[in-house]
């Protein structure tokens, strides 16, 4: 040993207990508790929210039988006979949702795949601010374009008579869960090792074929959950599809009829109802709904993306 | 019967010169291997070969590679062709995400064989070679991951030699093994070496003398020296080849 190191050693010297016994520290005690009590209180203001949510909304069924509710196609909450069936406003918001997914799941995918693969580095940094942009963009501010510029424009070039439709909502709500798609899988494509890269261009695959037989699998649980973050977006959103869907609580025909959501039927009508009525109560039943539907697919999207990590295929 | 012939090779990572006119002769049905402290460029030679260093941004590549009589660098080659031709397998192991089975089946399957006897066969003589069938036989749809890193390697030079390439580049196989996995790999290089041309990357002094006919001592991006194996270890001709292969270097 040298006599620098011999130095280095006589320096800094680590004395260890030799009982090695468990000392209770006063410190690491009250963290402790103090995450424990933030987390809980989270849980129970949650759980508070939903118990209210439900409690409240299981009154309508004092008026409206269960099976008019759920499966009645009149939705007349003001009319001098009131009818409270559901079906429009769940047909609306399935179809404004499953639209948006259509629309954004391929463009999203595709965009992630170009810009983490494919763009160059300059043209990558212009589209990710872009994208942080479009992200940051107000959806009442979207609501007032689609009513401005994309309604005309789906009026006109599918020659309807109105251009309030659920195609126009689709597209609006697939605008706003791209974002957030795009970002997320470009950041799971990212993510993978460039080992497996590597490994299929040597094998003689084109970089097309290493994207989607290497790539694309690799990163699979990451674009579903982007996919789902984004399409948890879509459902929840409101505002802008409030604005252009037409607000016509009907079952639609097609994707060029006017519809209203779940989302904007609770928006629009709120207002309007008086406190512990019938109207009132239903609205909550459906803000009820809403919230199981989306636990529902918040469960598939976690089970899906556990799975898919610990999957081997 | 020479395979790859490299002439005055440069090679710059932006304005580094990391290969200063490098010149070799790689044999058929021979192992030449690859020597020198880390970081002396055996990698990015290696890399040349099958055009992997193309992936990367800004780098400058001088001078003739030729495998048998084509040149690789030629503007009309089509860089997967070439690397059907010549098979790499890494220093880690890197098994895709997928089964043993599709792992195999990988390289073929792009080549466009879809017949699932086809592929069947090919993974098995595959597998074979690569002396990893006994072990994974009855299991070959399980992950890849649920391998040990010793046969992660081995099913990776199996997923190379489904391709049936004529040239094997293999960038120290061994590093991450254990002596045992190592013994069995060395093995199967000096079979494979009937059917192929192999270079390899060892850190290795002892195992280069082991497996290896031919020898490249690399030093700060040139060839210091290269002969054959026995030449080279037993009586070098340059002071620091010596020095490096007796341990007083690097
Ligand atoms: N992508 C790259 N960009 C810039 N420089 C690089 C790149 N890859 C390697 N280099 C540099 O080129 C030189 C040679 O690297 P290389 O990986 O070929 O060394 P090596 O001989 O394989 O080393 P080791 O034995 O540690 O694997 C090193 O100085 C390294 O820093
Ligand atoms: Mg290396």
């Amino acid at each position: 040993m040298g006599d620098t190191e011999k130095a280095i050693y006589s320096k800094t010297t680590i004395s260890h207990r030799k009982d090695l016994k468990r000392s209770n520290r006063l410190g690491e005690f009250l963290i402790e508790k103090t995450i424990f009590l933030i987390g809980t209180t989270a849980i129970i203001i949650l759980g508070l929210i939903f118990y209210y949510l439900v409690s409240t909304g299981l009154n309508v069924f004092a008026t409206v039988s269960v099976s008019e509710f759920f499966a009645s196609i009149g939705w007349f909450p003001v009319s001098s006979n009131p009818k409270y069936g559901t079906v429009p406003l769940v047909v609306g918001s399935l179809m404004v949702t499953m639209g948006a997914i259509l629309i954004s799941v391929p463009i999203g995918i595709g965009s992630a795949i170009y810009i983490s693969e494919v763009a160059p580095q300059k043209v990558r940094t212009v589209l990710k601010v872009i994208i942080e942009f479009l992200s940051a963009v107000p959806s009442v501010v979207l609501g007032f374009l689609g009513i401005v510029v994309l309604s005309n424009w789906v009026r006109i070039t599918f020659s309807i008579p109105t251009g309030f439709t659920a195609f126009t909502g689709a597209i609006l709500v697939s605008l706003m869960a791209l974002p957030t798609i795009i970002s997320i899988s470009d950041d799971a494509i990212a993510a993978v090792p460039k080992d497996y890269r590597d490994a299929s261009l040597a094998l003689g695959a084109t970089k097309w074929e290493t994207i989607r037989y290497v790539l694309v699998p690799a990163a699979s649980p990451g674009i579903i959950a982007a996919v789902m973050l984004g399409v948890g977006r879509a459902i929840g959103e409101t505002m802008a599809v409030l604005m252009v869907t037409g607000n016509a609580a009907q079952i639609p025909d097609t994707m060029f009829t006017s519809v209203r959501t779940m989302t904007a039927t609770i928006a629009a009508e709120m207002g309007d109802t008086v406190r512990n009525d019938t109207h009132y109560f239903a609205l909550f039943a459906i803000g009820s709904m809403l919230l199981f539907m989306t636990t529902v697919i918040n469960t598939i999207a976690d089970y899906v993306v556990t799975r898919g990590k610990k999957g081997g295929r | 019967m020479l395979k790859v012939t490299i002439s005055d090779l440069n090679l710059y990572y932006e304005e580094f010169h990391a290969l200063k006119n490098i010149s070799l002769d790689i044999e058929d049905k021979e192992v030449t291997a690859l020597i020198g402290p880390s970081g002396c460029g055996k990698s990015t030679f290696l890399r040349t070969i099958n055009r992997m260093n193309d992936l990367i941004d800004d780098v400058k590549i001088e001078g003739l590679v030729m495998l048998e009589d084509q040149d690789i660098y030629n503007k009309d080659v089509d860089v997967a062709a070439l690397r059907r031709r010549v098979g790499m397998v890494f220093q880690k192991p890197n098994p895709f995400l997928k089964s043993i089975y599709e792992n195999v089946a990988y390289g073929p399957r792009r080549y466009g064989i879809k017949a699932k006897n086809q592929l069947d066969e090919i993974v098995e003589r595959s597998l074979k070679k690569a002396a990893i069938w006994e072990e994974v036989e009855d299991r070959l749809n399980k992950p890849a991951l649920s391998l040990s890193g010793g046969q992660q390697q081995r099913l990776c030079i199996a997923r190379a030699l489904a391709m049936e390439p004529e040239v094997l580049l293999m960038d120290e196989p061994t590093a991450s093994l254990d002596p045992i996995a190592t013994g069995r790999i060395e093995e199967l290089i000096s079979q494979l070496k009937k059917d192929y041309a192999i270079i390899i990357v060892t850190h290795s002094m002892q195992q280069a003398a082991r497996i290896s006919d031919k020898t490249a001592f690399f030093l700060m991006g040139e060839i210091v020296e290269t002969g054959k194996t026995k030449e080279v270890f037993t009586t070098p001709k340059d002071k620091r080849t010596e020095d490096y292969i007796t341990g007083r270097f690097g």
